[in-house]
């Protein structure tokens, strides 16, 4: 299952009711204010770096670039363009957003 | 593959559209299918043609409207959630057509995958 | 219908995670699961985060001007709609139990929730 996060991290938790209720084998796709989750000191690193040993962890690049947050992304995280995104939706039988 | 997308936020106050149509448009690019755009909530105001952006921004409205024309994309507005916020046919962009929420459940049905855009 | 879709059953999972009132999102997502009712699906619904508040009984609306919309949770059972849960750790970090419910629900901790979300065919958010 791809579940989709568009929420920055410190502002909701979308992140975390993500990775509470996710299976573990699911992808996570980080976009919008979502991709501040993936960057190096946000309030989740910790909690999305042990979700990582279960789950594949995506960030869209175009999103990152538009915030200034391209340099400090997680090591361990995948970056995608929105063609990635379409793959990843593909890949995946189902898709949840977690707005 | 076929996709269906909901769009459940306005323009230019949330990202949610201008991300549906970046994915609507890679999508169709790698040869999938968009089997409808569902705008629900205040989605419904991408459909409003009285939308003038400024000059140096994007016309969020008028790129639907292109991507109905250019690949046959379905935008279905919501009846109930449009006539809330005063969407109607005198003030509907080119491409877009209003009809009832079953246009949603149908396109869970139907499409290979649905999904979601919103705040 | 049309032909396509008519024999089609999938699993449909309805997530509700936003508070009801502050937002019109509670509404118009119990517009669609009434909507859905027609089509003869295999239908869900998921309350979590503060979505459970939107099952909270004693709403009384008339002093805010809108409409009370919660007894429609109760009328689901009319339209057949029957599999509600209500994600445990989510409930229970708002003081709430499930006496303070205005339907009965099915209590699942999260980790239920998971596999319950994963075994669907369309999954909705509001």
């Amino acid at each position: 299952m791809l579940h989709i996060v568009n929420k920055s991290p410190s502002e909701r938790n979308a992140m975390s009711s993500c990775l509470r209720m996710a299976k573990k084998g699911s992808t996570i796709l980080l976009i919008e204010d979502g991709v501040y989750a993936a960057t190096k000191g946000s309030v989740v690193e910790k909690d999305l770096k042990a979700a990582m040993a279960d789950m594949q962890v995506y960030a869209l690049w175009p999103d990152l670039e538009a915030r200034g947050m391209q340099d400090t992304v997680i090591d361990g995280i995948k970056q995608v363009d929105y063609a990635g995104f379409v793959d990843l939706v593909a890949e995946n039988k189902n898709v949840q957003s977690w707005l | 593959m076929k996709f269906g997308i909901l769009v459940n936020e306005g323009p230019y106050n949330h990202q949610a559209a201008d991300t549906a149509y970046q994915f609507a448009k890679a999508a169709i690019e790698k040869g999938h299918e968009i089997h409808r755009v569902f705008f629900y909530h205040d989605g419904v105001n991408n459909a409003s043609k009285l939308t003038e952006p400024p000059q140096d921004d994007r016309n969020i409205v008028a790129r639907w409207s292109k991507l109905a024309e250019e690949h046959g994309v379905d935008l279905v507005v919501c009846v109930a959630a449009a006539l809330r916020r005063g969407i109607v046919d005198e003030n509907l962009a080119a491409g877009f057509r209003i009809s009832g929420l079953g246009q949603l459940v149908e396109s869970g049905i139907q499409a290979d995958r649905l999904v979601t855009f919103g705040d | 219908m049309d032909e396509e879709s008519s024999g089609t059953v999938k699993k449909f999972a309805f997530i509700n995670r936003k508070a009801p009132y502050g937002t019109i999102y509670a509404l118009e997502s119990l517009e669609v699961v009434l909507i859905s009712a027609a089509f003869d699906q295999d239908v869900s619904l998921v309350f979590a985060d503060d979505g459970v508040y939107q099952l909270k009984k004693g709403q009384g609306t008339k002093a805010v001007g809108m409409k009370n919309f919660s007894p429609t949770y109760r009328a689901l059972e009319g339209y057949d709609i029957e599999k509600l849960y209500v994600e445990k750790e989510s409930m229970e970090a708002r003081g709430l139990t499930e006496e303070d419910l205005i339907v009965p629900v099915e209590v699942l901790t999260s980790q239920e929730m998971a596999t319950l979300m994963d075994e669907q065919d369309v999954v909705l958010s509001f």
